[in-house]
């Protein structure tokens, strides 16, 4: 296993509100990594430095041995960095597949048009969209919205995914879709950071899990172990619900 | 096939106004200059307008200073054609170096700021006398040959301008350039996070809505053979290339050139109709469009609005017949 991303004393803030304080880990290549913490701890200000939307106040950001600390968003997206958004964020009045073209032509570094929309209409393939390839994007309800960015960070083809609440406002059935989905994902040799506010889903998809509290790194390791974690129990999970994870997670 | 007929249609406009000089008067060859350097400059706005979406007002900026820049080249004794090419570049360098500061607004701010730019340039060319000629204005160096040749001259440079950057906007539209533009226009954060470099993008889009403005007004320096800070640098000209845009239809190939067409024949009519109140309707015009054709003429689905007639007067007499 190689290291693919490593953060070093990455730290970041917003006038005087520390946003994201000190924090270091370093993950593998072909990981899945769920990233938690409540409300407001800095989950998405980290996906935010990570892929160059926000600059770094202090620290370090290494993606495949290359200090990417000071990149642009759009340099992020070429080097393999991709990401989804909490608030789905698509091309309105472009069609499915120009959306997902898009990705594959500037991020994926697709020579010409054509070509990106025919790779465009691998992707929606593969996240089961192809059927809706020529209406608009704004015709598509939240699910298949949530597709759709997935297809467009795919057809960026990246090394690494930034998965920002991918399942929020899913219900049951349709995350079970989305899951196989992201497992299908990972399967491609992508490595995939998840920020999840579903235990469950997070519990059953995360090889490793960090969990962020007031901008702090509090506890990382395998799923077990953190949610036994007194801090993380404390922080985020509450002692009620900890037990009641721990036991169903044993029928997982 | 549809594009084929558009494309048709385009040629043939081009080819009906470059015969004026053989069939029609002068008044007409007029006209026909007019609507050549409009629709130049509408097809210019709608790289940044169009597919950016950014409501870009600095048309009169490029224009004036191109007619400057082409003024006083040639009063230093730069051959004709050279002082033409040197305005177009010297106003496409000055849209790049603009462009990276003020592309960073948006929206309102945006159109605010570029509107900004030309009175700026404005207040400077009339400031700074010793090289301007301040508000005294410029003469220029007039056009060899006879009022007839002379504006056919003219006609012909300013449709070759048109077609130049018509062809540039088919180019742009079918390339990574023109998928990147409307990739901002519809979502600048999603264009940024699928790896469009949208500063370097919008800045191109911004320095070709320039450069064939900056062509054009040279061309206009020398056709009229005098110039000054207020004509040069005007405000209606600033909104008058939009709204012929967005009349037409913005971001579309064609929109621009309809549009331009369409209203500078409409002002020829208003002004020798109505030359009180032309303002008046050129503001009127502009109301109209935001509130029913928001997206031009040529969006319009004039299929649906031929049924929609049809069916009403499909349904007149039945209604009569209920009623009796």
């Amino acid at each position: 296993m190689t290291e693919i991303l490593r953060l070093e004393n990455v730290s970041k803030s917003f006038g005087g509100n520390l946003a994201v304080n000190d924090v270091s880990f370093s993950l593998e290549e072909g990981e899945i990594i769920g990233l938690i913490g409540p409300n407001g701890a800095g989950k998405t200000t980290l996906v935010n430095l990570i892929t160059g939307v926000h600059p770094l106040t202090s620290g370090k950001v290494i993606f495949a041995g290359e200090d990417v600390s000071n990149q642009q968003a759009y340099q992020a997206a070429r080097r393999g960095l991709a990401r989804t958004f909490q608030i789905v964020q698509p091309f309105p009045n472009m069609t499915v597949l120009e959306n997902v073209a898009a990705g594959a032509l500037f991020g994926g570094g697709t020579g010409s048009v054509q070509e990106a929309m025919a790779l465009a209409h691998d992707e929606l393939k593969f996240v089961g969209l192809a059927a809706v390839a020529d209406t608009p994007a704004s015709s598509l309800a939240l699910p298949n919205r949530k597709r759709l960015e997935l297809a467009k960070s795919l057809a960026m083809r990246p090394k690494f995914l930034l998965l920002d609440e991918v399942n929020a406002g899913l219900n049951a059935s349709e995350i079970d879709g989305a899951l196989e989905l992201i497992r299908k994902i990972a399967a491609r040799g992508v490595t995939i950071l998840i920020i999840e506010h579903l235990m469950k889903v997070v519990l059953s998809i995360s090889q490793r899990i960090l969990v962020l509290h007031h901008g702090e790194l509090i506890a990382q390791g395998d799923p077990r172990t953190v949610i036994e974690d007194p801090q993380v129990v404390e922080a985020y999970l509450g002692s009620k619900f900890a037990a009641r994870v721990k036991a169903e997670s044993h029928h997982v | 096939m549809k594009q084929f007929l558009y494309f048709g249609a385009f040629a043939l406009w081009i080819v009906m106004i470059a015969a004026t000089p053989l069939l029609a008067d002068n008044y007409t060859i007029r006209v026909a200059i007019s609507i050549a350097m409009f629709s130049a400059m509408a097809v210019s706005w709608n790289f940044i307008g169009g597919f950016t979406g950014y409501p870009s007002f600095s048309t009169a900026a490029f224009f004036g200073l191109g007619c400057y820049a082409g003024a006083l080249a040639q009063r230093n004794g730069v051959p004709l054609v050279l002082a033409w090419v040197f305005a177009t570049l010297f106003v496409a360098v000055f849209a790049a170096m603009l462009g990276a500061i003020i592309l960073r607004l948006k929206g309102h701010y945006f159109a605010i700021g570029s509107i900004a730019i030309v009175d700026l340039t404005r207040l400077i060319t009339s400031s700074w006398g010793s090289l301007t000629g301040g508000g005294d204005g410029l003469n220029v160096p007039l056009l060899q040959g006879n009022p007839q040749e002379v504006s056919a001259l003219v006609l012909y440079v300013m449709l070759t301008i048109l077609i130049i950057a018509f062809l540039t906007s088919i180019y742009v539209d079918r390339s990574r350039l023109g998928f990147g533009l409307k990739c901002i226009s519809q979502n600048e954060d999603a264009a940024d996070m699928v790896g469009v470099n949208t500063t370097s993008f919008k800045i191109v889009a911004y320095t070709l809505s320039a450069v064939f403005c900056g062509a054009i007004g040279a061309v206009y320096a020398s056709w009229v053979g005098y110039i000054d800070p207020t004509d040069s640098f005007s405000i209606l000209l600033t909104l008058k290339v939009p709204v012929m845009v967005l009349l037409g239809g913005a971001g579309t190939l064609l929109g621009p050139v309809l549009g331009a067409g369409v209203f500078v024949l409409l002002e020829e009519v208003f002004w020798a109709n109505f030359l009180e109140w032309n303002r008046a309707i050129l503001g009127g015009i502009i109301v109209f469009l935001i509130f029913f054709l928001p997206n031009g003429l040529l969006k319009i689905q004039y299929r649906d609005l031929f049924k929609k007639l049809m069916d009403k007067i499909g349904d007149a007499p039945k209604q009569v017949e209920k009623s009796s």
